[in-house]
């Protein structure tokens, strides 16, 4: 292992690490544009010039490997001189639109300058600046200002490499080099919004966010990417600087790194999924029916109402009268208590979670599985998988009239059945509950709707394919009067006459990691924030 | 001219480029002699001592680079020749295609013999139609005449030799950007290391060897290395060296000379002097990238060392002449706009750097100059000197900085003049 000296201090790194990551792993930050961990080296940008003794010239870092009893130094005069000079010719033809730019605040080019340069322009006004295209639309993502690009080609390595397409690259040459996609066409691939991430500047910035939010006022939550059943680990980006001041909202996903889950990726499922969350449709108080019609009502009546009629159900025909279908999009915290009350405590045996479809999306050959639920695989460890029916066995039993009443939660099965097989199975139940954060279809049909917080909105663990249990967090307050899964079922079994006992969704998975034996022994603390693959 | 021609002995003779007029004058027996008669390691120990080094500019020694070459590679090993002849001021390759085209091929067979390649490239400027058409009806009876293809000259050896036509850009003649043009891609440098001699063109270890120094080959194996480097200027050595030369000369063309002969002497001694004999201003030694000579700085010796040591460099040997008339504020900037146009745009400051040094010089000349945007281009040289991906940012402030610190005077005073107007 080649042992080095960098700003006279030592570090021993494996042959053929650059110099910038050996300089990183003594803390020491080499500034750099077109260098990227995750990408092939280019060393184009020329931002990472550090002096090597004996060396005629200053040497690019991300390039050069270690050798032994190298002496480095990353910060002389001639290495600032150099610096401030790539800065100099990087901003000579930049807008310098900061205040309007949405990656303010998160631009390596601002910082940098900030760092390294704080120089005054030199170019004359007489001489113009060189105008490229603005405000180039990408597709429905993306939105592209070349103006603000340094030109640096990590969008073009990404598509690529990463991405698997090659749909950008550089025009023409010199200063009126043009970043852009091939024959100006829209961006397809499922990746795009990792080059907003990846653009150390602001030439590549995502409509979801543009305008929305200074990304100073946003608060950053780890948590998991409810996308699929890849979980991918995100970081969930929320403000209370909302226009309307009313409350804290979601303002964007973005990828964190797990580099045994996502690495730094997310795709674009994933990351604009979300505004669901906030979404104009959200259920924001129980509501029960009276008649043809459907009031809101307070958390009290509502679950009074559901134990009423369960409990009349069960006592009129037996608990196999009752189906439960509980969504794989649920924690492991929500369907434990979900299993607990209506199995364990009320000895229900429909309860299942499969319906036809609910696994078969179009996987990708990155991140995105066809599973496109974040927790099944929790579902089935946790036990929430029929053993006799499966969840198209309850809705048929339901329209044949075996099943006479239905709770229904979390989701849309509406998007694997389709409205008529919905209406078979709910017109005829004598009653239906819905529990979910959203209003659709099956909504028409329920006796009684009971809002449900969204994941952004709660604690708790998503296990993914590969049963790796992972943490989300509360990165928002539930919208309104809505609830997480976990409480509602929890209310719901006091009111029933089941009471149980948990007051926080830790309380829950407390137990699931004594009660269920893939999860024994573990915590929220030792799930961290990268989370543990069970033993199974 | 007292010396010997060797590069150029064909020029004169007509159909110089038709295989039996090369042969009749002596042409392949250079092949015949490395393929039937020396092993590949005793022809690349002549080229060592030969002293020939790289005529595209960088003057890196031939024999050294063809010994980078792995000799036991998995992958294809190829031969590039570059006859991207792009640097201003720089014709001295397209005579040798167009009237001695057998003498670059045989030269690129017995490279390839010596490091061991079976397929070569020939990448020639695109504007360079002549060179094409000429190269092409050589290598097509060279292959009839068994110079080329399967088993040759019944030695077992096996090349194939391809041109290509390049699409009009100058950083398509620095290697690596050759090498991705020649790839089919966009013409850009290539991050080094790997150097081609590791990783080049399709991945594989790749000779790049300019027009000039193949065609120097055949010569140094008929006569030997000592032969060619005895050739060079006394204390010099280093072979001929062919030299183009144009500007405000009486006889502008190409001069086949001993490496090391002085600068005074082409000009004065074999170019005819200057035009009108008028006094001579400033001298670009070795292609535009040269830093520019005053007129009293003419006596040096036209190589690499000597010309380095007074801080410029031999290039390409193409010398521009310019004469007192010549206004040097409106040469660099033809000179500036010429490299901004040429900046492949891939590194920050050459790309920057370049197009900003344009736009100040031609502010400049149109009279909205300031004294200041001296030291401005002066600083963005600065920024870019050693700093930049390829030599091309090197090549843009050799005029830039040599212009304005050796004739600061003039552009002064044009600048005043401007702005007085």
């Amino acid at each position: 292992m080649p042992i080095l000296t960098i700003d006279d201090r030592k570090v021993d790194v494996p042959p053929k690490t650059s110099i910038l990551n050996a300089a990183k792993q003594l803390g020491i930050e080499i500034p750099h544009f077109c260098y990227h961990p995750m990408l092939t080296v280019v060393d184009a940008c020329r931002m990472c010039l550090v002096e090597v003794k004996d060396a005629p010239k200053l040497v690019t870092s991300c390039s050069n490997p270690v050798k032994d009893d190298m002496v480095v130094f990353t910060s002389t005069p001639k290495v600032q001189e150099a610096r401030k000079g790539v800065l100099e010719l990087l901003l000579l033809n930049h807008p310098m639109d900061c205040p309007i730019c949405d990656k303010a605040g998160e631009c390596k080019l601002q910082d940098n300058y900030a760092k390294f340069s704080l120089h005054e322009s030199r170019l004359r006004p007489e001489d113009d600046k060189v105008h490229k295209p603005k405000r180039v639309d990408l597709g429905p993502k993306i939105v592209l200002d070349v103006e603000r690009c340094v030109t640096c080609t990590r969008c073009v390595r990404f598509c690529k490499e990463i991405a698997g397409k090659e749909e950008m690259g550089i025009f023409n040459r010199g200063d009126h080099s043009l970043v852009g996609t091939f024959e100006g066409k829209p961006l397809e691939n499922n990746y795009q919004g990792n080059l907003t991430d990846i653009c150390p500047v602001g030439a590549l910035t995502a409509k979801d966010f543009r305008f929305k939010c200074r990304s100073w006022f946003l608060c950053k939550t780890d948590s998991i990417c409810p996308g699929c059943s890849r979980g991918c680990n995100i970081e969930v980006h929320s403000s209370d600087r909302s226009i309307d001041k009313t409350r804290r909202r979601v303002y964007r996903l973005a990828p964190r790194e797990n580099e045994d889950v996502n690495k730094i990726w997310l795709c674009d499922v994933g990351r604009y999924g979300y505004p669901f969350v906030d979404a104009f449709d959200r259920l924001t108080r129980p509501s029960v029916r009276m008649g043809e019609d459907i009031s809101m009502a307070d958390w009290d009546t509502a679950l009074s109402m559901v134990s009423r009629e369960l409990h009349n159900i069960c006592e009129k025909y037996g608990p196999s009268a009752i189906g439960v279908i509980p969504s794989p999009q649920l924690s492991n915290e929500d369907l434990y208590v979900v299993k607990k009350l209506f199995r364990e405590m009320m000895g229900i045996t429909n309860i299942d979670f499969k319906l036809s479809g609910w696994n078969e999306g179009k996987a990708d050959n990155l991140l995105l599985m066809a599973d496109r639920n974040p927790n099944s695989r929790g579902a089935e460890l946790l036990g929430l998988a029929g053993d006799k029916a499966n969840a198209g066995e309850i809705l048929d039993k339901a329209a044949k009239g075996e099943v006479r009443a239905l709770y229904i939660i979390g989701g849309d099965i509406t998007k694997f059945l389709g409205e008529s097989k919905v209406r078979d199975s709910l017109a005829g139940a004598e009653f239906v509950v819905y529990q979910g954060s959203n209003f659709n279809y099956v909504c028409k049909f329920a006796h009684v709707i009971l809002p449900s917080a969204a994941f952004a909105e709660k604690d708790g663990t998503f296990t993914n394919f590969e049963a790796r249990v992972q943490k989300i967090n509360r990165a928002i307050l539930p919208m309104d009067e809505s609830l997480p899964d976990w409480k509602i079922t929890t209310r719901l079994s006091r009111v029933m006459g089941y009471p149980l006992p948990y007051e926080k969704a830790e309380d829950v998975f407390n137990e699931i990691s004594r009660e269920v034996t893939a999860f024994l022994g573990l915590s929220y603390k030792k799930l961290g924030n990268k989370g543990v693959k069970l033993a199974v | 001219m007292a010396n010997e021609a060797v590069l150029t002995k064909n020029f004169g003779t007509k159909n110089s480029h038709t295989l039996g007029v090369y042969e009749q004058g002596g042409g392949y027996k250079a092949l015949k002699k490395a393929l039937t008669g020396m092993k590949p390691e005793a022809v690349m120990a002549e080229v060592d001592k030969s002293g020939l080094r790289g005529r595209g500019g960088a003057g890196f020694p031939t024999g050294k680079k063809w010994s980078f070459i792995p000799k036991d590679s998995p992958k294809p090993k190829y031969l590039t020749v570059n006859a991207d002849e792009g640097e201003p001021g720089t014709y001295k390759d397209r005579p040798l295609m167009e009237l001695d085209p057998h003498a670059v091929i045989e030269g690129s067979i017995i490279t390839c013999y010596a490091v061991g390649i079976h397929s070569a490239f020939i990448y020639v400027r695109g504007e360079y139609v002549k060179s094409v058409q000429r190269l092409n009806d050589a290598i097509n009876e060279a292959y009839a005449g068994g110079y080329l293809g399967k088993n040759i000259l019944n030695t077992g050896f096996d090349l194939d030799i391809v041109v290509h036509r390049g699409a009009g850009a100058y950083i398509c003649g620095e290697e690596t950007g050759l090498l991705e043009s020649l790839e089919g891609k966009k013409g850009q440098p290539r991050m080094k290391p790997p150097f081609p001699a590791i990783v080049g063109a399709f991945q594989g270890p790749t000779v790049i060897n300019n027009v000039e120094t193949m065609a120097a080959i055949p010569p140094i194996v008929n006569n030997g290395g000592e032969w060619f480097n005895n050739l060079g200027a006394p204390g010099v050595g280093g072979g001929l060296k062919l030299y183009p030369i144009s500007g405000h000369v009486k006889k502008p063309g190409v001069y086949e000379l001993p490496m090391g002969t002085t600068l005074r002497d082409i000009i004065y001694k074999h170019a005819g002097g200057i035009r009108d004999d008028k006094k001579l201003k400033a001298v670009i030694p070795g292609g535009s990238s040269a830093p520019v000579l005053r007129a009293d700085e003419i006596d040096v010796k036209m190589d690499y060392n000597s010309l380095a040591a007074i801080k410029t460099m031999l290039g390409s040997g193409a010398i521009i002449v310019m004469d007192e008339d010549t206004n040097m504020v409106k040469t660099l900037k033809v000179l500036l706009k010429f490299y901004a146009h040429e900046s492949c745009g891939k590194c920050t400051p050459c790309r920057e750097g370049t197009g900003w040094m344009d736009r100040i010089m031609t502010r400049i000349v149109k009279g909205n100059g300031h004294i200041s945007d001296l030291d401005t281009i002066l600083s963005i040289s600065n920024t870019i000197d050693g700093k930049t991906l390829c030599p091309m940012g090197q090549a843009a402030i050799g005029p830039s900085i040599s212009f304005i610190t050796k004739f600061r005077n003039e552009f002064e005073d044009y600048i005043r003049k401007g702005r007085t107007n």
